[in-house]
């Protein structure tokens, strides 16, 4: 773990994107550093043994949005990376039923009718709009977004690009587009589900790392974000990484490594350097200073320029947008040790779904009760959890006949409302979640041999995400494409020359996507003139 | 109706009341899902069975067919506003072929409606839609439920189909004229029949209770035995529907309700379907936009083609010259018929090419032993449907 003399770049953290950018440059010929705070690699992209034998996806713990343009150019099959599908996946009902969902559409249609045979059909027309949007909105991923106040020639090109489709879209299209990126989830899944425990189920995926509510404006669209993993007609869009999200980091550090770059981690950067208005490098915690004519920062749009660089060497205006940022922590993670597989009454013996994302939130006012805690300042007395069993299917994780659950919980805030989180609040919150799963599962506490318990604050404090946000500040209409981060800086591009961003505060935003990273790599590329 | 014991996660396609007889006739094991349930492709060959749709009488297993029952004082004037046709011009026990539109004049779906009895309609469709039927119903007074499980459906079809019916024991069956419905007795149990089918041929469809399938199976096999009855699956009855020129969801056009790219929906004006839009029976949900459409002219057309060689021009692109320089269409349905001896396709084209008389060009590619080969075969732009016996239409029809 040398320091390379003659460096090009530096990234300051080795989380997916970061590894995505430093892949690109390095492809492309640069000597490129990653510097990684933490002694192991992928900021909320791994895989760590807490306990025994048993593997963690400690954060992120899905994988559908890694876009495959990433995964087939930086050959991540070759250095390990195998995703495999999931199966379905259910929602469990207060009563005691439930909801499932099934691969197979014959079935999905017959287990919906079980609830209302019109939301069974209804389901159909749901999936279409959703893929319309999505169809509108993929291209645009792995596009610098277009500044429309610009006169570039660029600009102006990918502005006639994006105006067209949307004008393709067709009138009808056009007016839903709007709607949809404005409206909230519970409205949109209004307009076409009767059934509660149906909406219920669909509506998760609206506030899975948001700071709203499904009855806030906005959160269609992070809906829709979640969704956009299925849209390629492949099979395998949605899944499980082989060994978990750390085999994705893994991957992304080895082909990196393959083409000749650097990574130290356990070298935490305490600043990023500016000389006569240039980027000059970065100085770690320990006072080493590393030179680089650029620095790539995968570090949030907060914690990049507001703690990571000196707030001389920034314009007032862009540090008060920075500040405005909204970067909200709302989410926590328990990952569960199982001495065997625990066991849902509710779900008919023989039935995959629990082999896919398991829910306990059946109405959507049960949800928006969780996020009136969130208001409040406490955790949800009844948090709306997503938990996967992966060791069902990923025989790597854990000793034969033991499991691993994840359970995603939101929602959680970073600050509580009765003072600092301590431990003895953190295994508060832990017990909450645990209880809420054992009303579903009566062997479920008797299994559990270890829990990792993450408030927003101990992910802030291990990832370094501010206050814990999984996407790097919120996906609503102020905070996407040319608004991301920050108007006039949403093309990767800081107010310093040789200062870039390229973490998910950029477009096109969260998830472990690998775009924001892809594209920052190729405008660093443009601006030197090199082909990407 | 028989669900498959096995629950749904389990086994998703439901077994039809006859299935059972189904299964033990099928030679290939050769099932396909079709609306929620599993189905037969081929029983035997394709050919054969094709050729007793041709020759003598068939029975195609129509169960997964979707029905609604329409019921309520307002079930005229609903159906009027659904669907583009009069449907106050039907009389009762009589069927009528229709199609329905979205706001844009754009196909959601073809279909049948049956008039039954006073204020009392089945519409017998392809796929499942009670979500657009219900949003359709709002300010009408009219219940509409599904019934698809309630009612088991055999299509009875070909030359020998009347004789072979009367042979059964439906006495006056040879008086049904075409999309026609008539109650017989079997034994103890009672059938609807209807004069109507897929095939273009000469036929019936006769609609019963699930719990009789068996027994109404039987009898019908028994009393055909002597005129050639085959049960036939899904690829025989295909090839008798292009050549009747009859068009298929998701085959020659993709529900409105379902397209995700633009430009993929279709008008019923495209389709050919024009003389299925009375323009003159009041508003119904489509009408503005196909008016003007049919002022406009429709910038693409549903056409049929016949094609110069054997080779079934299976996707083919449809172009301007041989050079394939300009491309106006592709093709939807194609095979070779071995009625006509033509080699036969259902394609979309743009204007003004569709116009019947004009030339074009099929890209045809032949897989000759895994070796594969482009041609550009000569098309003329024809009349469907390509093959109309007279016997569909004859009442009484004669004993083959």
């Amino acid at each position: 773990m040398k320091t390379p003399a003659g460096l090009d770049a530096v990234i300051v953290g080795a989380g997916h994107n970061g590894l995505v950018a430093a892949c690109y440059l390095a492809r492309s010929g640069l000597k490129v550093l990653v510097l990684e705070r933490q002694p192991y690699i992928g900021g909320a992209a791994v895989s760590r043994r807490l306990y025994e034998d048993f593997t963690y996806s400690n954060c992120s713990y899905v994988c559908s949005l890694l876009r495959p343009e990433i995964i087939r150019t930086l050959e991540l099959p070759k250095y390990g990376l195998q995703v495999i599908p999931y199966e379905g996946g259910c929602t469990m009902m207060q009563g005691g039923g439930h909801l499932a969902l099934y691969d197979n559409h014959d079935a999905l249609r017959r287990e919906i009718s079980r609830h209302s045979k019109r939301d069974a059909e209804a389901y159909d027309r749901y999936s279409r709009d959703v893929m319309r949007q999505c169809k509108f909105i993929k291209p645009l991923l792995m596009h610098e977004p277009p500044d429309p106040t610009s006169f570039k020639p660029r600009d102006l090109m990918e502005l006639l690009y994006l105006g067209k489709r949307f004008h393709n879209l067709g009138e009808k299209r056009m007016y839903d587009t709007l709607r949809f990126w404005t409206m909230s989830a519970a409205d949109f899944l209004d307009e076409y589900f009767e059934s509660e425990i149906v909406k219920a189920h669909f509506a998760g995926s609206s506030i899975i790392g948001t700071a709203l509510g499904p009855r806030s404006p906005g959160t269609a669209y992070v809906l829709l974000h979640h969704y956009m993993g299925d849209i390629d007609d492949t099979v395998g869009a949605w899944g499980f990484a082989r060994g978990g999200m750390g085999a994705i980091s893994n991957a992304l550090g080895a082909s990196f490594e393959a083409s000749g770059g650097t990574i130290r981690s356990g070298a935490p950067v305490a600043k990023i350097l500016v000389r006569n208005g240039r980027a000059s490098g970065v100085a770690l915690a320990d006072g080493e200073e590393i030179r680089a004519p650029l620095v790539i920062s995968n570090l949030d749009v907060r914690r990049t320029f507001l703690e990571t660089m000196d707030a001389k060497d920034l314009p007032e205006e862009f540090l008060g947008q920075v500040k405005n940022f909204k970067i909200r922590g709302s989410s926590g993670k328990l990952n569960i040790a199982l001495d065997g597989l625990p066991q849902f009454p509710a779900i008919p013996p023989g039935s995959p779904c629990t082999r896919g994302d398991m829910h306990v939130t059946d109405t959507i006012e049960m949800m928006e009760r969780a996020y009136d805690d969130w208001k409040d300042g406490r955790w949800s007395r009844a948090p709306y959890i997503d938990m996967l069993i992966p060791s069902q299917i990923d025989p790597t994780m854990v000793p034969a006949g033991k499991h691993y659950m994840s359970v995603f919980v939101q929602y959680c805030p970073y600050e509580l409302a009765d003072g600092p989180w301590d431990a003895a609040k953190r295994q508060a919150f832990g017990d909450t979640v645990i209880n809420t799963i054992a009303q579903h599962s009566p062997n479920f506490k008797n299994l559990i041999l270890h829990a990792e318990i993450r408030t927003p604050w101990d992910i802030e404090n291990e990832v370094g995400l501010t206050e814990g946000n999984i996407f790097q500040g919120e996906l609503t209409m102020d905070q996407l494409l040319f608004n991301r981060p920050v108007p006039g800086y949403a093309q990767y591009r800081s107010p310093v020359r040789g200062v870039y961003m390229c973490g998910s505060s950029t477009h096109p935003g969260g998830g472990v996507m690998g775009a924001p990273g892809a594209n920052a790599a190729r405008a660093v590329l443009r601006d030197l003139g090199r082909a990407p | 109706m028989t669900d498959s014991p096995a629950p749904h996660y389990k086994q998703p396609l439901l077994k039809t009341p006859f299935h059972e007889r189904a299964r033990a006739l099928s030679q290939i094991d050769s099932f396909i899902p079709w609306a929620g349930y599993t189905t037969v492709d081929v029983f035997t060959t394709m050919e054969q069975e094709y050729f007793a749709v041709r020759n003598a009488t068939t029975l195609y297993d129509l169960t997964p067919m979707v029905k609604y029952r329409v019921s309520g004082p307002d079930a005229v004037p609903y159906l009027n506003r659904l669907v583009t046709r009069d449907v106050a011009k039907l009389k009762p026990d009589r069927v009528a072929y229709v199609v329905w539109c979205n706001d844009a004049g754009h196909l959601i779906d073809d279909g049948t409606i049956f008039r039954l009895g006073a204020g009392e309609y089945r519409i017998c469709t392809a796929e499942r839609q009670i979500d657009w039927l219900l949003d359709s119903a709002i300010g009408f007074d009219v219940q509409i439920g599904e019934v698809t499980e309630q009612i088991a459906a055999l299509a009875v079809q070909g030359p020998t189909s009347c004789a072979m019916l009367k042979a059964a024991g439906l006495r006056g069956i040879e008086l049904l004229k075409p999309f026609e419905i008539g109650y017989f007795s079997l034994g103890e149990h009672r059938l609807t029949l209807s004069r109507t089918g897929f095939t273009g041929d000469l036929g019936y469809e006769v609609w019963m209770d699930p719990a009789a399938a068996e027994t109404i199976w039987d009898i019908l096999m028994a009393a055909g035995r002597s005129r050639g009855i085959r049960a036939i699956g899904s690829q025989a009855l295909n090839m008798a529907r292009i050549e009747a020129g009859f068009i298929m969801p998701n085959v020659d056009f993709v529900s409105a309700e379902h397209t995700i790219r633009t430009g993929r929906d279709r008008s019923p004006l495209e389709l050919g379907l024009g003389w299925l839009v009375d323009f003159n029976k009041g508003h119904f949900t489509g009408r503005r936009a196909l008016l003007t459409e049919k002022k406009q002219g429709s910038r693409r057309q549903l056409v049929g083609l016949d094609i110069a060689g054997n080779k079934p021009a299976h996707n083919a692109l449809i172009y301007t010259d041989d050079g394939g320089k300009r491309e106006i269409g592709s093709v939807t349905s194609a095979m070779w018929s071995p009625t006509c001896k033509r080699n036969i396709a259902l394609a979309i084209v743009d204007a003004p090419h569709f116009q019947v008389g004009s030339t074009v060009w099929a890209e045809i590619y032949l897989n000759r032993e895994l070796v594969w080969e482009r041609r550009m075969s000569r098309a003329q732009v024809v009349e469907r449907p390509f093959f109309v016996p007279e016997r569909r239409r004859a009442t009484p029809p004669a004993e083959f």
